[in-house]
């Protein structure tokens, strides 16, 4: 299997002239292909520290660059430029600025853990993944992925309740996120399950809105979770330099 | 098949999806425990592991949510083995005993958070959490399995679905890829094994443990679909009428994104997704109605009725 490597090549460095005269020599066309210089000066030397404050992110250290990760990536094998990798060797030369060129397809990771499987050094890149994510939108990068929000809606119910139910998880975070409910693949799967379910079942889909499952005496591991989600929140917070912890 | 048949009375952890999308697992799971003579006591009052989620709040409120669940087993219930048929869920509290066993600041926190609650803290080792195929694979054994078959699976071709989170990451799994008598990580037969003996044909299937991206059935739907279909078309190729699953997110999301590829990429396919619990319910004898069939999205009553099942 070939290693998926990131090209360092950016197609707007690569220049050409269709019409170029140095020094009184005709140099147009491509044979004088000439790829401009990056310099990068503004490396950010917290970047690795922060990440590994995140949750996911602790052993970003141990990463010596094999790339098995990106090989065995899913979602490297649908997107190209979805690449733990070179994400992991940016964080750890503190290249913050070309970090945020790929801010927006991180958030993409799913979670499959192919990586982790993979790793000879146990860096759990999927870890390094969510932290990175999460550090984005902390940070103010990017706002809000998609997986973030259902993340929270589902985490909001289980420490409410002790249990979820899926279909209001799945109401909200239609709503939480602007989209219609009503996606023609929805719609023909609830009236191909419609055709035959039997009333049993509908009579408890019907009651799971009315009466959502919990679970019962959870209310003092309901307070006990909220308290720790606060810390964890205030504790991340100051890791990333974010003030005192208090949000804005 | 185990001599002291230590899997006779185990505590049940059906998990939230078996209460909603994932119901006729939970339904074919506890009908085929019956057959078989396999005792399930339900963990009382149990809660959510946090599925695939709430680790990405913290991952020790996960540890805290499935060291309830094994608490509870143990110390209300008295049991030492826990059965999981969700992946979900036996995966995560697999992570919880791994962290717990393995890492001082998991274990402070789920001690802390467990005083607080009110409840018994649970220590690491206290039970063993198994999937539903440990719970057949080992509670009756393919020899026990083939004896009690009523009607055979045979002429039916079916690919086998692991997903992820039953064999990955590998750290948490440490009975697994111990050779003879254990499954694999990288290439698990358990629920092959299982459907054999009761006279499926297991097609050669690569995609086993490939990922449907379940993670993101709805905040990344269109890569999702794309995963699924991937899983599906080589089902297809690999010549399978029918794509056994043994995890509730995993089967919906096959069934759901099999729809959605349809309406948005115009790519059909129509290898039927049935639960393994439902393969061998029916292998046992009972009705597809009993299985829940009439319960899965994927409509397979055709299919088994042409092959005698239902
Ligand atoms: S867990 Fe994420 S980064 Fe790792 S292989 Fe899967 S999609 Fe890629
Ligand atoms: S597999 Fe592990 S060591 Fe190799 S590049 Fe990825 S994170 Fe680094
Ligand atoms: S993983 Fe799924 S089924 Fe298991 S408890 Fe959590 S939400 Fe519920
Ligand atoms: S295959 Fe899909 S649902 Fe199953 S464990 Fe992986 S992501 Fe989850």
């Amino acid at each position: 299997m070939p290693i998926h490597e990131q090209s360092l090549i950016r197609p707007e460095n690569i220049k050409t002239h269709d019409k170029l005269e140095i020094d009184g020599i005709d140099v147009s066309g491509h044979w004088s292909t000439f790829i401009e210089s990056r310099v990068v000066t503004d490396y950010n030397e917290a970047l690795e520290d922060e990440i590994a404050a995140l949750p996911g992110g602790e052993y970003i250290h141990r990463c010596w660059q094999c790339g098995s990760c990106t090989n065995s990536c899913t979602v490297n094998a649908v997107n190209p430029d979805f690449n733990p990798r070179y994400w992991i060797y940016l964080i750890r030369t503190g290249m913050e600025s070309e970090l945020l060129r790929d801010k927006d397809i991180i958030w993409q990771c799913i979670s499959c853990n192919k990586c982790t499987y993979a790793c000879p050094r146990d860096v759990e890149p999927e870890g390094v993944m969510k932290a990175t994510a999460h550090w984005l939108e902390k940070k103010g990068h990017t706002p809000k992925s998609p997986s973030i929000i259902f993340d929270e809606l589902f985490a909001e119910q289980v420490i409410a309740r002790g249990k979820i139910e899926e279909s209001s998880i799945i109401r909200q975070f239609f709503k939480r996120t602007g989209q219609p409910l009503m996606q023609d693949w929805l719609v023909a799967m609830a009236r191909g399950l419609l055709m035959k379910l039997p009333v049993g079942l509908m009579r408890r889909m019907g009651l799971a809105v009315l009466f959502r499952p919990r679970t019962s005496g959870w209310s003092k591991a309901r307070a006990a979770l909220e308290e720790y989600v606060e810390e964890c929140e205030r504790e991340q917070r100051r890791a990333l330099g974010l003030g005192d912890g208090k949000p804005e | 098949m185990s001599e002291d048949r230590k899997y006779d009375r185990v505590a049940y952890y059906p998990g939230c999806a078996l209460e909603g999308t994932g119901h006729a697992y939970n339904r074919s799971t506890k009908a085929v425990g019956k057959a078989l003579d396999l005792k399930l006591d339900e963990v009382k009052n149990w809660n959510c592991c946090g599925a695939m989620e709430v680790k990405n709040i913290d991952p020790k409120i996960q540890t805290y949510l499935s060291s309830r669940v094994m608490s509870i087993a143990a110390n209300e219930m008295g049991h030492d083995v826990v059965m999981a048929p969700c992946n979900g869920c036996y995966h995560n509290l697999k992570k919880a005993e791994y962290d717990l066993a393995h890492d001082d600041g998991s274990k402070e926190v789920v001690d802390r958070l467990s005083t607080k609650a009110g409840h018994e803290t649970y220590e690491a080792g206290q039970v063993e959490t198994i999937h539903a195929l440990d719970w057949i694979k080992d509670g009756i054994g393919e020899d026990g399995l083939k004896a009690k078959v009523k009607n055979s699976l045979q002429g039916i071709k079916i690919a086998n679905y692991y997903g992820c989170m039953y064999t990955r990451p590998r750290h948490i799994f440490p009975e697994k890829d111990k050779g003879p008598g254990s499954d694999s990580t990288s290439e698990p037969h358990f629920m092959d094994d299982l459907l054999a003996a009761a006279g499926a044909e297991n097609v050669d299937f690569p995609l086993k443990t490939a990922c449907c991206g379940g993670a993101h059935t709805l905040s990344d739907s269109d890569i999702s679909t794309k995963l699924v279909l991937n899983i599906l078309e080589a089902a297809e190729a690999a010549g399978a009428d029918v794509i056994a699953t043994e995890c509730p997110t995993c089967h919906t999301g096959l069934e759901m994104h099999q729809i959605r590829a349809e309406k948005r990429l115009g790519r059909k396919t129509t290898v039927k997704i049935l639960y393994f619990t439902q393969l061998l319910g029916m292998a046992l004898g009972l009705s597809a109605r009993k299985v829940g069939v009439q319960e899965n999205i994927s409509d397979s009553r055709g299919f088994l009725k042409e092959k005698g099942l239902a």
